[in-house]
């Protein structure tokens, strides 16, 4: 058995097994879902899958298991956000890789957000990266994708890893960087890198922390 | 030298402790389920609880080099609130997860009806579940709790084998090795059992089937004590090779029923702690 979402890619025999008996169980019955997610990795492995990177195999497994629910929209977010509610950090990264397949095959619209907002309260960056992705990107409104950006730099998320940066990313967010590169340039703190990027777009914003940035010795 | 402290409760510890840990040669820690100093009033809070244990804790553990798994049940203290019952009802979900390697804490404190149902129950869910369990041994009336819990366990069906009693002492020692079960030796500052008194019992049963911990929690203990009972145990002439036997084989044999321990990444060698992505991400 393949994993649609991720063409190319071919279970082990044994894992292929137990993933067609178990989409063919939650068809079914839905409520067989809470049972199986958890065994995913005990099934089927954890490596991770060559040619994806990010993707291991119970993640790519678990999101099998989610689009084999014939449920849509708002019923379909509360049963995806009460298995991520019961999840351990797999689970829940795997549900979170799983909003933007389900919502190409358009049966999600907005109620993937809550899960999406819980994992960005988190302090858990695997957490965090895998809640900004395209889903993320699509559906997150303005403010909370900013200040998701910029906590991504807090905790060490690299922003290569996020989603929609290109057309999200506008003056305010490059206002907001600025003022946390003026804050760590005033403690004599390192700015991260990823910090520039975004704030070089808008050269006015960038103007104002001009003296300072002179100061550390970043331009001359 | 490495080490796996099999029963540590690092939710209530810092991240100091953790880096300390790390340097003293601790790769390995179980956390069983326990309570918290200030009892809970609702099911809710052990759910979360809980989660921590699956989530928060390891992902805590991993950024310090050091492997998580967990023990899930209703410890004996609360499970005599009866508005706690239903957390008994919320087992069977978290013990179907990768990380959990045991039912634990389960066992006696006041030795109340209550608290024989709580374990009871538990026992049963554990052969359910084809978990071992790690069995708490009460404070007070110690000789007649352990002697109670080991009648319950053998009632239940559950092969010695499967079962760890903990926070053994002189007194209750002997009963658990006739059983067939592990022995658990929780050694504190002050309470439970020190360092040359382990290596006593240590001499006289010889290392098979025995296990140390240092149970560190929020009260007076030291999450230290694992490796300060190696090192008594190589100046008082044990090899290394039985230092091994205690301090990392046998609680890795014993969890490692549970189907589920995964120690891979605290055997990859001491790469591991340098190449976390995370570690010394700017945090203020």
């Amino acid at each position: 058995m393949t994993t649609p979402h991720l063409p190319g890619f071919v279970l082990s025999e044994e894992g292929a097994r137990w993933l067609a008996a178990s989409t063919e169980r939650i068809r079914t019955d839905d409520r067989a879902l809470a049972a199986l997610f958890p065994l995913a990795g005990r099934a089927c492995g954890r490596a991770p899958i060559p040619g994806f990177p990010g993707w291991t195999v119970d993640q790519a497994v678990r999101v099998e298991l989610l689009r084999a629910l014939s449920r849509t929209g708002a019923p379909l977010g509360e049963t995806i956000f009460e298995l991520y509610a019961h999840g351990d950090a797999a689970e829940r990264l795997a549900v979170l890789k799983a909003l933007p397949v389900l919502a190409a095959c358009n049966r999600l619209g907005d109620a993937g957000l809550p899960i999406v907002r819980d994992a960005l309260r988190t302090n858990d960056a695997r957490l965090v990266r895998a809640a900004l992705g395209p889903y993320a990107a699509e559906h997150l409104p303005d403010h909370a994708y900013r200040q998701a950006v910029l906590k991504c730099v807090f905790i060490g998320v690299p922003l290569g890893a996020v989603t929609g940066l290109d057309r999200r990313a506008d003056e305010e967010l490059a206002r907001m960087m600025a003022d946390y590169a003026r804050e760590r340039l005033l403690a004599g703190r390192e700015v991260p890198p990823d910090v520039w990027p975004l704030v070089e777009r808008h050269p006015a914003v960038l103007t104002g922390i001009r003296s300072l940035l002179t100061e550390a010795g970043h331009l001359n | 030298m490495r080490i796996f402290d099999p029963h540590i409760h690092m939710t209530s510890r810092t991240t100091d402790d953790y880096e300390r840990m790390y340097q003293a040669g601790v790769r390995a820690v179980v956390e069983p389920a326990f309570w918290l100093g200030q009892p809970r009033t609702s099911p809710g809070t052990f759910a979360d609880y809980f989660d921590g244990l699956l989530g928060w804790e390891p992902y805590r553990a991993a950024q310090f080099g050091i492997v998580h798994h967990c023990a899930i049940a209703l410890n004996p203290k609360e499970a005599n609130d009866p508005r706690l019952r239903p957390v008994l009802d919320l087992l069977p979900r978290y013990l179907a997860k990768d990380h959990v390697v045991a039912v634990g804490e389960v066992g006696y404190d006041d030795i109340t009806p209550a608290e024989d149902e709580a374990l009871t129950r538990q026992l049963a869910l554990a052969i359910e579940h084809d978990l071992p369990v790690l069995v708490h041994t009460p404070h007070r009336d110690k000789a007649v709790g352990t002697r109670r819990t080991l009648d319950v366990v053998r009632e239940s069906g559950l092969p010695p084998e499967r079962v760890l009693v903990d926070h053994l002492n002189e007194m209750t020692v002997g009963m658990v090795a006739d059983s067939g079960c592990w022995m658990g030796f929780s050694v504190y500052p002050d309470t439970k059992m020190d360092e040359d008194r382990m290596i006593t019992i240590l001499k006289e049963y010889g290392p098979a089937r025995i296990l140390v911990n240092s149970a560190a929690d929020w009260g007076r203990s030291d999450p230290l004590k694992t490796r300060a009972v190696a090192d008594a145990m190589l100046a008082s002439g044990f090899s290394e090779a039985e230092v091994e036997t205690v301090l990392w084989d046998n609680p890795a044999a014993f969890y490692g029923q549970s189907g589920r321990l995964d120690l891979s990444e605290a055997t990859a060698g001491e790469d591991y702690a340098g190449n976390s992505v995370l570690r010394g991400a700017p945090r203020d």
